[in-house]
């Protein structure tokens, strides 16, 4: 299954309910602002400990993250990737 | 469209805060005329969803609390309710509507429609489910 996550975790629980959830073999993309849950230092990064984390690239930039801000072993993947992983993925749950 | 798929439709928002409740149960009811195999689950605020005794008039919005009772006679006859998100909110079983439906094959008796799971349970629901439609 592949969780995708939009919303700050500071904002909303999207996250946490979606990684409630999880099951082995589990994948979390987050894209627009999702992706501040994987900041290095914020208090939502620890939210994804045991996760397979990518996050959208063109949301980063768009945030001024630079790679290096975030958490070890996040993916940091393109519009192509983002497809990739809908493709690889038989479900999908997009967490509003 | 010949091969029946498992749909999952996730509520996890309040009732009349926002505009998801309503069109989550509009999709339903829409989704069921298509005979596919339905399923709902109710958790986070979701659960505010199916409480009993709401009464809209002050909002001058419309109370769609008692359409859910209907979705029986769509075929909607599993729907999932997540114990942690009733806990955690001080409600129980009793607080919320009674959803039944009746069984065709077993001369129309009347069957609970509402299963209380646990969280660990309810990703176990998910897994086996083929596609979600998250509210």
């Amino acid at each position: 299954m592949l969780h995708i996550v939009n919303k700050s975790p500071y904002d909303r629980n999207s996250l946490d309910t979606a990684v409630s959830y999880k099951v082995d073999g589990d994948i979390f993309l987050l894209i627009e602002d999702g992706v501040y849950a994987a900041m290095k230092g914020g208090a939502a990064a620890s939210k994804l400990d045991g996760c397979s984390v990518s996050v959208l690239g063109a949301d980063i930039a768009a945030r001024g993250i630079a790679e290096d801000k975030l958490i070890d072993g996040v993916s940091v993947i393109d519009y192509a990737g983002f497809v990739d992983l809908v493709e690889a993925n038989e479900k999908v749950q997009s967490w509003l | 469209m010949s091969e029946i798929k498992k749909f999952m439709y996730v509520n996890r928002r309040a009732p009349y805060g926002t505009i998801y409740a309503w069109e989550s149960l509009e999709v339903v009811l829409i989704g069921a005329a298509f005979e596919q195999d339905v399923s709902m689950a109710f958790i986070d605020d979701g659960v505010y969803q199916l409480t009993k005794g709401q009464d809209t008039t002050g909002l001058e919005m419309k109370n769609f609390s008692p359409t859910y009772s209907a979705l029986g006679d769509y075929e909607v006859t599993k729907i999932y309710i997540e114990k942690e998100s009733l806990e955690e909110r001080g409600l129980t079983l009793e607080d919320l509507q009674h959803l039944t439906w009746e069984d065709e094959d077993e001369d129309w008796a009347e069957k609970d429609s509402i299963k209380l799971v646990s969280r660990a349970e309810m990703a176990q629901v998910f897994a086996d489910q083929d596609v979600f439609f998250n509210f």
